[in-house]
């Protein structure tokens, strides 16, 4: 059953096939068996997941199944989970029961899913390649010697090892599209707005975005189906209808035009992933897309503009960890100031720290219109870079990361750990979708393509993304750990 | 040599909401410590704030109430600093673009002439929650009950010249938001409390001296005492030839001073930055429209009416309209009676006298406004005379008579009180009294006829008496004067 897509589990669970609660527990048993070194979970919820199971039976049983019922997912630790534990892959909470359902987590299980445990992540989804959690690196399922990505990385690996079919990831930098790429997998980061942040741990709010994280384009159709909409309790939700998001899938891509911005192209690009990139677009113009070349001309001030406005954000957001209400509380501390320093010297992990520190900085008297402001007014330069470009075409492509998945602990230094969302980054910035699918291997390790929507142009990427793995396989090949049966 | 002072007051107002500015909490005061505070209150992991619209309402029409302008669009801002009572590590603030822009507020100084003191701003806010020092065994224990309540802190500029113009400013605020109803304007809860700029110059000098900023200044009285107190020592530091230093001090109303808390070096750096959690609150022009024209009438709107229209003194239109549950009352008294003097004068006359000594608020007066003018009614159409007048107010503060109008009515008759006009009762009193007081009669006889007016006033007494209060007392002088005379 762990071969098969989500799309393909509602359809056997549907049929009859198999029940919900076989399927639960087929797949926890391949968890336990295979999670160890891999460390894709931070936490596995067998009770919860098997009273979800025979809910989502006995649901079915009663005639009263949705298209998602009785499916298995999992969780990044960054959604809050009622009563179970949610520690953004943080010493700081790793004691933190949340007493509440995100949205997300909500509407997934109104959906009848089966939450199956709660991913491994960066520490506060800061990171590229799942190394800085406190839970420890996360293999990637590809090349155990090789990261996952991040900071959706215990979701990537989870699904590509065919633990669960889909994982819900979040996305402020790239954290959904390059772990997918590098896990060889399809992730979906949503417009800004589309899905509600209530209950996700937040990094940096006005990036922060949740999205599915499956096999196949169809299946991140459906799980977007699901999560998306107006929250009244996240204001920067957006109030648009939701879609079903399979509708469009089918759509024939004749007539498509395809840019490709030439500054994602340019030097720092790996020539295999360029090459596999090339191909896959190759495949777009013999469904009858055409092609042509495309400027964002500010691509360049992404990452530092990025590296202002995320840490400012993040400066704040981790504010309220201090040692008094919730998560760690040092020792016996002396006096208040005592409890606050040491309570969060132990209690984040390094980068976390350097992002704290960085947003402090430039949010201070006298820095703030260098840093903060400017920053502001280039990333209205970059999400006017992307909408004059949607003017002339209708779905930019490129690669999702310059390089395939690399080594753990290849990379120490923090500024070549940036430049690994050069591609991704700004994306955030402007607000747009975009979707990493899979469309090569080189050397064993995969190679995603990036493909990126006006503002709520999903069912668009969907539809793209789709019909392009209808005309590929590179979505179906697994890595030998996911071929393993028990 | 002459100093001047200058003084500048941040006033902040809970608003009267019933939930709390960014959560659905309850904002009722008094509650279990803790018991009021939600997930979004306590700062969680992941939770996010949605703006009330009430406090947004209430807001503007404070904006209206001081004719300020109201900007198009206002932000929120987040204001970073560390403090066990605030859960997220920052308050949710607006420091850039506040919802209120510049306006004014009249105040009535002493000798009844007006000032105008503007307003720099006015921005809403977020409380933060109650630091409890004691019974926690040198510990600090946390109340988040207070923790998301709306405020809105109203910046006026500098422009009060004494201490005394301070608590008339601060008076003129706390009778805006109340008559607004945006806050109960209860100082003793906290619902309004007050940060005081003072500084002091040579007079003349065109510069502003240095200032201090006072914290902690929560009722009319301490903002006289503390500007007091710190002018002097202002003064003084000068005179002596020292330089006061920017700082923040701490008024301690048990000894009546004010102490240094922090220097400007020592000073938070805030690092306000825009909240990504909210929008910017875009107010349409419709809707500001809608609330000034259902904008109630404010202070300064009714003392004018009630001098132009009800032709009062502006004494009277002052003390009448100082408040709203005063202004409401007086004018409840005054439809009921139809006369605004004679409302006037017994609102603050008998009325207010008897509440002054039991230490009551208007509000809570044993006699409604519906009584009293059903009495006033009673004094005005002749059925009662002055003193029973007294007699029946009386009864009614101990709850005699019914609830309504004719709770007077009721009293009059059960004490029979009504006035006697009859003249023939009348004359057959006055024919018992001259007979009971031959040697008074007497005397009256034997008088110079000029010095005889005097003399009624016996007879008049002991009519009076006889009728128990009750007789027409013009009527009574006339009769006496025609029937003493018949006899000399």
């Amino acid at each position: 059953m762990h071969d098969k897509t989500l799309t393909e589990l509602a359809a056997g669970l549907a049929a009859g096939e198999f029940s919900s609660r076989e399927l639960t527990q087929a797949l926890l048993a391949r968890i336990d068996r295979l999670d160890g070194d891999l460390n894709s979970f931070i936490s596995v919820t067998p009770e919860q997941a098997l009273d979800a199971a025979d809910q989502a039976d006995a649901a079915r049983a009663a005639g009263n199944a949705g298209p998602l019922t009785g499916v298995p997912l999992a969780l990044k630790d960054i959604f809050c989970t009622q009563g179970v534990k949610t520690s953004a892959g943080s010493k700081m909470l790793d004691t933190f029961v949340a007493p509440y359902d995100a949205t997300v987590v909500e509407k997934l299980r109104a959906a009848g899913t089966v939450s199956l445990g709660k991913t491994n992540m960066d520490e506060f989804a800061m990171g590229s390649s799942n190394e800085n959690s406190f839970y420890g690196p996360v293999q990637n399922p590809w090349d155990r010697a090789a990261v996952p990505g991040g900071s959706s990385g215990g979701s990537a690996a989870a699904v590509a090892a065919g633990l669960v079919p889909a994982a819900m990831g979040t996305d402020t930098g790239g954290s959904i599209r390059q772990p997918a790429a590098f896990c060889g997998i399809t992730g979906l980061k949503p417009t800004y707005g589309r899905v509600s942040r209530y209950g996700i741990i937040a990094y940096a709010s006005s990036l922060d975005q949740a999205g599915p994280m499956a096999r196949t384009a169809e299946d991140c159709a459906r799980l977007l189906t699901a999560i998306a909409g107006h929250d009244l309790r996240d204001s920067t939700s957006v109030a648009r209808g939701v879609p079903d998001y399979t509708e469009e899938l089918a759509a024939p891509l004749a007539g498509l035009k395809i840019g490709l911005p030439r500054e994602y192209f340019g030097e720092g690009l790996d020539p295999t992933v360029e090459s596999a990139v090339r191909e896959a677009i190759g495949v777009f113009e013999t469904l009858g897309a055409t092609v042509r070349e495309v400027s964002l001309p500010h691509t360049h001030f992404a990452i530092p503009a990025y590296y202002v406005i995320a840490p400012a954000e993040a400066s704040s957001n981790l504010s309220r960890y201090d040692g008094v209400r919730f998560g760690h509380r040092c020792d016996a501390p002396a006096d208040l100031t005592d409890l606050y320093k040491r309570s969060r010297a132990e209690g984040f992990g390094e980068e976390v720290k350097r992002r704290i520190l960085i947003g402090t900085h430039t949010l201070s008297e006298g820095f703030f219109d260098a840093y903060y402001k400017k920053a502001q007014q280039v990333r209205r330069l970059i999400r006017q870079d992307f909408l004059d470009a949607f003017d002339e075409v209708d779905v930019l492509m490129g690669p999702a990361s310059p390089t395939p998945a690399f080594d753990l602990g290849a990379k120490k230094d923090p500024v070549s750990m940036y430049l690994q969302d050069i591609y991704t980054i700004a994306i955030n910035l402007a607000g747009i979708p975009g979707i990493s699918v899979p469309a090569g291997i080189v050397g064993g390790r995969p190679i995603g393509l990036q493909i990126l929507g006006t503002h709520f142009a999903e069912a668009r990427l969907l539809n793209v993304a789709h019909q392009f793995q209808q005309a590929t396989d590179w979505h179906l090949r697994r890595p030998a750990l996911a071929e393993e049966t028990l | 040599m002459q100093w001047e002072t200058v003084i500048g007051l941040e006033v902040h107002v809970q608003l009267a909401t019933r939930s709390k500015i960014f959560s659905g909490a309850s904002t009722a005061f008094g509650a279990e410590p803790n018991s009021q505070a939600c997930a979004v209150d306590l700062g969680l992991p992941g939770v996010l704030p949605v703006l009330n619209e009430q406090a947004v309402a209430m807001a503007v029409q404070f904006g209206l109430g001081i004719h300020a302008e109201i900007p198009e669009v206002s932000v929120f801002d987040r204001k970073n600093y560390f403090y066990p009572d605030l859960p997220k590590g920052y308050q949710t603030s607006q420091m850039y673009h506040p919802i209120v822009g510049p306006g004014e507020v009249e105040i009535t100084l002493e000798d009844g002439a007006t000032k105008r003191i503007r307003v720099h701003h006015a921005h809403l806010e977020e409380d933060a929650g109650k630091s409890l020092h004691e019974d926690f065994h040198g510990m600090t224990g946390i109340d988040l009950n207070r923790a998301g309540t709306p405020l809105l802190e109203i910046v006026s500029e500098p422009d009060m010249r004494s201490a005394k113009e301070a608590a008339a400013y601060l008076k003129a605020i706390h009778s805006i938001v109340t008559y607004l109803g945006i806050s109960d304007g209860n100082m003793a809860e906290g619902s309004m409390r007050c940060d005081v700029n003072v500084s002091v110059r040579p007079r003349g000098q065109a510069s502003f001296g240095t200032r201090a900023e006072i914290k902690n200044v929560n009722s009319f009285r301490f903002v006289e005492r503390a500007i007091a107190f710190e002018v002097e020592r202002q003064i003084e530091l000068l005179e002596d030839g020292g330089e006061v230093v920017q700082e923040t001090r701490l008024f301690d109303p048990e000894r009546d001073e004010t102490r240094s808390m922090r220097t400007k070096e020592q000073a938070n750096d805030y690092r306000y930055f825009p909240c990504p959690d909210l929008l910017p609150v875009v107010l349409d022009r419709a809707y500001v429209d809608h609330l000034r024209d259902t904008l109630p009438e404010l202070p300064a709107d009714k003392r004018a009416r009630f001098q132009d229209q009800l032709g009062l003194s502006a004494y009277d239109a002052g003390v009448l309209s100082a408040s709203r549950e005063m202004a409401e009352y007086f004018e409840a008294v005054k439809d009921a009676c139809g006369d605004p003097k004679q409302a006037a004068n017994w609102v603050q006359g008998e009325l207010s006298g008897a509440l002054n000594r039991e230490g009551l608020p208007i509000q809570d007066s044993p006699v409604s406004a519906t009584q009293l003018g059903g009495l006033i009614a009673r004094v005005m159409d002749d059925t009662i005379n002055g003193k029973a007048a007294k007699q029946v107010f009386q009864a009614l503060w101990n709850g005699e008579g019914g609830g309504d109008a004719n709770s007077a009515d009721e009293v009059i008759e059960a004490k029979g009180l009504k006035q006697v006009t009859d003249t023939g009762a009348i004359e057959a009193m006055i024919d018992q009294v001259i007979a009971d007081s031959p040697a008074q009669v007497a005397q009256y006889r034997d008088a110079e006829p000029d010095k005889r007016g005097k003399m009624v006033g016996y007879f008049v007494g002991q009519v009076m008496k006889a009728s128990r209060g009750t007789a027409n007392p013009q009527q009574v002088n006339a009769l006496l004067k025609e029937k003493l005379d018949a006899l000399c």
